[in-house]
This record gives structure tokens, C-alpha cells and sequence, in this order.
């Protein structure tokens, strides 16, 4: 101890110890916090875990292998992997996918906004359409199928009916290759819901100080909504564009109930095979259960990319309030 | 190093993990259990896949219960669940029976996921003969005999008579002994109203009556033993075509579908009661749905006929098979032998009676599967007038003139193909031709991949 007392007593004493001391509380602190911090978080660690990272890294062990869920799995290597290159309904799996998600997603992006504009401006109103909105979401995705089944059929369908007044003849939106994904795309538009909410929250919370600052520099509506509006709800569009894509890549649901479901166990319309619609086949129907953990793989490298590309883009066009 | 050390020990943790979750039977397929129809059996015996909550099935169950003394039967809910069954076998934790779709039996086999029942059906002394031939070539994989059969599904030719009546036309043109007929038939009753199909002339039920259409020509899209597929021959693509003109000459299969879809199938405003159908090949239990909902609906029937003129059906119905691993295989072979013998047809035939007459209605028989069953349950069958009367007679002889595709290791893949194509063709995607051909690569490709796993043991 080479610390010489400044002044008498046991003051002395403490001060010398103290620095050790301290160091040792604190870590004892910083553990204690760790651990409450682990075991409040410990519900969603233990649920990712079992529920996600096991099942993916399994999956993972899966797609090296040829397995039929009965007998031991065989260790193929990249076999499936291989398979997946040269099999065509991949191709058109995956064409089918793109198409859907480049036309659905800025087709839901742009009514989710319309729609959040007008309940922007809607005052007391509002809460009530927001309600009505946000009800179709609540929808089961198997009740949408059968649904779309019925309003897009091309002889009866209320979609058809409704053109018919106008005098347009509407197409077999439910059994011409040429218009199943187009009238899907249609029918997904039924639950925009969610991102009406998401973006008139985003709309409510631009400062209204800025649109005075604009009117009194003479700003229009068009210059508003571009230099001001966009701007700062940007961060919940690019959330929405973000969630909407990784939904659209990953679209099974309706689909498969309008076209691949009990009511369809024969007649399958190749326009509406979607990429998860097939490795659930090969999953579930053929029980390739190798071959469609490959798939699986191959879907999440594609939204990977898909997500990282739209992160890149963002960085030019997204605007956080935090942001120098 | 240290972080190389527990990176190394991580990575062997894994694989041991990884390793040590491929579980699988390995198709442990192996039959120690005594079959005697004189023992006394005991324990449990649950079954998966069997829903049924009718007369037909209650009376059985009873009946079959009886036959198993003092064996605890638990009925598990629902309609099979593949994935569920082939997870409950490879945890080790199957249930005692199943109940499948006679054209799942052979994948399972294949899988090792049930056993052959041979000793099962030597030891109870279970009668083969007695069921029809094409519903135990269903269930035969390998020379194997995997499932007993029960139920029969086979197709008769309905159509509206007040249509047919209209257009000169008599049944006899549209139950597919002349094609060209059928054809020429199907123009005269195809109606439409402002460029809308208002009267679809003839159904030709596809793609799932492709089989029988093929069958009808004298041909079929897989060999007798299953190893073989023939969906490129001839007969299936003049077939296909010819299946498919009958759609395109009323606007094509996109227009057909959709007003079909628009009908209500199963209620009073059905297409036959509406007068929108001239006629159609349909499974024989929708004589009882049009009798019940719409008994003045003005009704024709025929069996469907080959190209020469002789009845035909395409069979389809359930099997009971026995799961590998099994804990109470005994017990399961003699509710097996039970629910199918004349006796428990005979019982269930008295309860429909019984139920039927209480609603007013005849009693329209039951397809078994066991030949001398049926002979015993037409006796039973009350008039219901005509044309009702005629749609049973029909039924009857269709049953007596089944063909079945044989069981395979590819049941779901060779079916695919073969939808594929067929769906292909009606969405103008391609030709007869090119669309067979190419499912015929694809369904030999899963046949070939199939038996060479079986071959080497794959279901053991």
C-alpha cells in the first residue's frame, strides 16, 4: 500500500480500499443486470432458439440430405441443391413469385398511402375507417382464397358483375393463366390494413410547423407531399416496401387454398404455382423432405439478397430525423 | 486458440446434435405378432384416418368393437394427416391402424411405413377373394398385400333428360361408346347467351377422369406392375385430346370451369335442377345428393362406356393398413377383418335402412368393396322410382366392371405429372403431345427413383 493517508481515520482506510472495491460492485452490479436482463429476455431467446435457430440450422443439415421423414436421412452433399438448377418448375415457381412481388408490393404500397392520406385529412371519421380498414386483415388467409374464388369468378363473380355495368367484359380471373396472378394481386389489396395504420401513424407524426413553413414559402400540394411528407414518413414506407416484399416472396396462403386446396385437389392452375406453394409439395405431398429444405434455403438467400439490395437503395432515400 | 478450441467443440456439438435428430424408423417394418381368430384379445388399438360419423360407420364400429372383446378402441378424430401418421411412426409412437386412400397405400409400403399383412391375413383367415380385384390390386405393392379394402367409388354417366329430350338426343350419345357422337352431342347442347356459356353440353370431368377415359380406349398409364408409366401412349393422347375438344368447343376449359364453379353443387339450384348440364361422368354418391336435394330433377343415368360399349368405371375407395412398429398388430388385423366382412356390411346396410325410411327416402345401396357383400346389400336396396331406379342399376354394373391403376411407390408423383399435364393442356400451356410426353419423363423418373429405394431396402 503505497497510498499515504491525506487525513486521519478510518476515512483513510476506506479510500484506499476503494477503487478495488468499487470495480468489484460495479461488476457485481453489471452481472446482476445481465442476468435480469437474460431472464426477462429469456422467453424470446428460449422460443427463438427451439422455435427458429434450431429448426433453420436442422433444415440446414436437411437440404445435404435425401429424407422422406420415415427413414434415416441420407447424406447426399450438395445433391439437391444440384437438382434444384435443372428442375423447371422451380423456374417457374420462382417466376410466378417475381412477378407477383414486383407488381403486388408497390401496388399495395401505393393504395396503403392513398388511403392513409385520405384518412389523414378524414378528422373525427377517422378512427371509424380505420376500423373498417383494418377488419379485412383480420380475415383468415384461407376464408380470402375461397373468397377470391367467389368475387373473381369469370361468370358469376360481383368483380365481373360490377364491369359488366360499365360495360367492360371481365376476364376468368380464376382460370385463364393469363389473369390468376393478376386478379391474386388484386385480392391481396384486401388486407392493407396493417399498413394503412403504419403509415397514417408516420403521417400524424410530421410537424405541422413544417407545412406552415412551406405554405407561407408558397409550397403546392405536389411540392409539399415531395419535399416534405415523403421525406418524413420515409422510414415507415421503407418498413412497409421491406415487410410487404418478404410477405409477397413468401405468398402461399390464398393461393393455395383458390388453387391447390380441398376445393381444387385435381385441377391446378400452373400461373398461381408460387415458390412456397411447390416446397410445400415437395415438403408435405412427395415428402422430399431433403430436396424441399434446399428450397428453403434458396428462398432465403433470394430474400437476403432482395432485403440487403433495398437496405443499400434506402441509404439515398430514406431520411431519419437522428440523421446529421 | 482457446476460441478455436470451443469454436471446434461448438461445431461437433452440432453435427453430434444434427445427427443424433435424424431419427427415423428405418422402416422397421417386422410382424411378431400372433394372429389367431379364436384368441382373446386385450390392450389398446387406436386408429388414425377413420372420421366416419354416419350410420354406415357407426353401426361397423359397433359391430367391430364386438369382435374385439375386451381391446380398448380409441377412434383418433379426423381425416388422415399424412405428415402427422409418418412422424407419429418415425417417433416410434404409431397408431395401432390406419386408415388411408386406397392410392396412398403403395407409397407407404414403399416407405416401409406400414407392413404386408400376409401373416395377418393367413393367422384371422381373412377371405381375399371375396373383395374385388381391382380394389386388392390397389393395395398390392411387390406381390405384397398391404391393405384390406373397403368401399368402392366408381363413375356413371348423369344427364338431364329434358336436355337430351330437346336435342334429339339419347344417353347412349353421351356415355362415351362413340366419341364422335359425344362430341357432336355436346355442340347440340352447349347453349350460350350474350358470348356467356349458359349450358355446358357435356362435362368431361377433367383432369381427374383422365384414367377412365383411357381405360374406355382400351389403354391404361401404368403397367400391371406398377413399374412401367404409359402416360405418353397413344390411347392417352388421343384420349386427352378428344377430352379436351369436348371443353374447347364450348369456349374452353376456362370458361366450363368457371360457370361450373358458379353452381351450387351440392344444394337444390344444382346444374342438373337448373337445367345447365347436359350431362357428365360423376362418382355414384352424387346420385344420392341429387336424389335427396332435388328428387324432380328430370335425370338419365348409364354406366360410362368403353369405345366398344361395354360398362366401366374407374375404382377408387379406403383400405385398413397396419403401421410398422404397431404395439397391438393383433388386435388391428381383427378390427381389419371385422369392419369388412358381410356381416358388418349387412349390419350397416339394416342401420341406413332404418335411417332412410324414417326420412321418407329409398335406400340406394352401398359399394363395399367385397363382392359378396354388395350381392347381399342389392338384395336389400328399395325402389325409388325412376330415374332412380336406373342411376342404381347403373351403379351396380359399373361396379361389376372396375379397373384401378396398380399400387406404386409414386402414388402422389405420378399423379402430379399426370395433373400437370393434363392441366397444362386445358390452360392451352401445350399440346396433348408434348404435355404427356413430358409427364411421362417426369412420372417414370419418381417410378424409377421409387422402386430402386424399395429395391435396396429403402422401406424394408
Amino acid at each position: 500500500m503505497t497510498i499515504a493517508p491525506a487525513r486521519p481515520g478510518g476515512r483513510v482506510q476506506e479510500h484506499s480500499a476503494a477503487p478495488g472495491e468499487r470495480e468489484r460492485g460495479r461488476r457485481r452490479a453489471r452481472r446482476r443486470n445481465v442476468l435480469s436482463a437474460l431472464l426477462f429476455l429469456s422467453p424470446w431467446m428460449i422460443g427463438f432458439v427451439v422455435f427458429t435457430a434450431w429448426p433453420m440450422l436442422y433444415s440446414g443439415y436437411l437440404s445435404l440430405t435425401d429424407y422422406d421423414v420415415i427413414n434415416n436421412p441420407n447424406f447426399v452433399g450438395f445433391d439437391n441443391y444440384v437438382e434444384m438448377t435443372s428442375d423447371p418448375k422451380i423456374l417457374l415457381a420462382l417466376g410466378n413469385t417475381v412477378f407477383f412481388t414486383l407488381l403486388q408490393v408497390p401496388l399495395y404500397v401505393i393504395v396503403s398511402l392513398t388511403l392513409a392520406l385520405l384518412l389523414d385529412r378524414a378528422g373525427r371519421a377517422s378512427g371509424f375507417f380505420r376500423t373498417v380498414f383494418f377488419l379485412p386483415k383480420m380475415t383468415p388467409p384461407v376464408a380470402v382464397g375461397v373468397l377470391f374464388l367467389l368475387l373473381f369468378n369469370g361468370q358469376n363473380g360481383l368483380l365481373n358483375t360490377v364491369l359488366g355495368w360499365f360495360g367492360i367484359n371481365g376476364p376468368a380471373w380464376t382460370t385463364d393463366p393469363a389473369w390468376v396472378k393478376p386478379g391474386l394481386i388484386l385480392m391481396s389489396l384486401w388486407t392493407v390494413g396493417a399498413s394503412i395504420i403504419i403509415l397514417l401513424a408516420a403521417l400524424r407524426n410530421v410537424p405541422t410547423e413544417l407545412y406552415e413553413s412551406a405554405k407561407l414559402d408558397g409550397a403546392g400540394f405536389w411540392r409539399t407531399s415531395f419535399s416534405i411528407t415523403l421525406p418524413m414518413i420515409s422510414p415507415a414506407l421503407f418498413f412497409v416496401i421491406i415487410v410487404n416484399t418478404i410477405a409477397a416472396l413468401q405468398t402461399f396462403d390464398e393461393a393455395y387454398t383458390a388453387f391447390f386446396g380441398a376445393g381444387n385437389t385435381t385441377y391446378s392452375n400452373d400461373a398461381a404455382l408460387f415458390y412456397s406453394i411447390y416446397l410445400f409439395q415437395q415438403a408435405f405431398e412427395f415428402l422430399n423432405m431433403g430436396y424441399a429444405s434446399a428450397m428453403a434455403w434458396g428462398l432465403f438467400v433470394v430474400i437476403m439478397i432482395v432485403t440487403a439490395i433495398q437496405l443499400i437503395v434506402s441509404r439515398r432515400f430514406v431520411y431519419y430525423e437522428g440523421d446529421r | 486458440m482457446h476460441r478455436a478450441r470451443i469454436g471446434l467443440a461448438l461445431a461437433a456439438a452440432t453435427a453430434l446434435a444434427l445427427s443424433g435428430c435424424a431419427v427415423g424408423t428405418g422402416g422397421a417394418a417386422s410382424d411378431d405378432a400372433d394372429y389367431d381368430p379364436d384368441a382373446e384379445l386385450s390392450g389398446d388399438l387406436s386408429v388414425m384416418g377413420f372420421s366416419g360419423v354416419d350410420e354406415v360407420a357407426t353401426s361397423r364400429v359397433e359391430y367391430a368393437e364386438g369382435e374385439l372383446g375386451d381391446v380398448k378402441v380409441k377412434l383418433i378424430e379426423g381425416d388422415l394427416d399424412i405428415q402427422q401418421f409418418l412422424s407419429a411412426v418415425a417417433s416410434g409412437e404409431p397408431p395401432e391402424l390406419l386408415y388411408a386412400d386406397r392410392d396412398q397405400v403403395g407409397s407407404l409400403a414403399a416407405r416401409g411405413a406400414i407392413i404386408p399383412l400376409e401373416r395377418c391375413i393367413d393367422g384371422e383367415g381373412i377371405d381375399m377373394e371375396q373383395f374385388r380385384e381391382s380394389a386388392v390390386g390397389q393395395v398390392t405393392l411387390d406381390g405384397k398385400i398391404y391393405g384390406i379394402p373397403e368401399f368402392n367409388q366408381v363413375q356413371v354417366t348423369m344427364a338431364n333428360a329434358d336436355l337430351l329430350s330437346a336435342a334429339g338426343l339419347r344417353i347412349e350419345d353421351v356415355n362415351g361408346s362413340d366419341r364422335d357422337a359425344m362430341t357432336a352431342a355436346n355442340k347440340a347442347l352447349t347453349k350460350s347467351d350474350g358470348g356467356s356459356l349458359s349450358v355446358i353440353g357435356v362435362d368431361s370431368k377433367l383432369p381427374e377422369f383422365l384414367p377412365l377415359w383411357v381405360a374406355a380406349a382400351g389403354g391404361s398409364l401404368l403397367s400391371e406392375d406398377g413399374k412401367t408409366a404409359s402416360l405418353d401412349s397413344q390411347e392417352a393422347i388421343d384420349s386427352l385430346t378428344w377430352a379436351v375438344g369436348i371443353y374447347d368447343d364450348q369456349g374452353g376449359f376456362s370458361a366450363v370451369k368457371a360457370f361450373r364453379d358458379s353452381a351450387d353443387f351440392f344444394g337444390e339450384g344444382n346444374q342438373f335442377a337448373t337445367n345447365v348440364l347436359g350431362a357428365m361422368p360423376m362418382e355414384q354418391w352424387y346420385i344420392n345428393v341429387l336424389n335427396e336435394v332435388s328428387p324432380d330433377a328430370p335425370m338419365a343415368f348409364d354406366t360410362v362406356r368403353t369405345t366398344s360399349g361395354d360398362p366401366i368405371a374407374f375404382a377408387g375407395g379406403s383400405a385398413w393398413a397396419i403401421p410398422s412398429g404397431t404395439k397391438n398388430a393383433a388386435a388391428a388385423c381383427r378390427w381389419a377383418k371385422a369392419m369388412t366382412s358381410v356381416d358388418a356390411w349387412k349390419v350397416a346396410a339394416d342401420a341406413r335402412i332404418e335411417a332412410r325410411e324414417a326420412e321418407g327416402k329409398p335406400f340406394t345401396g352401398i359399394l363395399t368393396g367385397n363382392t359378396t357383400a354388395d350381392e347381399q346389400i342389392r338384395e336389400m336396396v328399395t325402389s325409388g322410382g325412376e330415374p332412380w331406379d336406373s342411376g342404381i342399376a347403373a351403379m351396380y354394373e359399373a361396379n361389376d366392371n372396375t379397373v384401378s391403376l396398380p399400387a406404386n411407390p409414386a402414388d402422389a408423383e405420378f399423379e402430379q405429372a399426370m395433373q400437370d399435364a393434363v392441366n397444362s393442356v386445358l390452360n392451352g400451356q401445350a399440346t396433348p403431345e408434348e404435355a404427356l410426353g413430358k409427364a411421362q419423363e417426369t412420372a417414370q423418373k419418381a417410378l424409377d427413383e421409387g422402386w430402386k429405394k424399395l429395391e435396396d431396402g429403402g422401406g424394408k
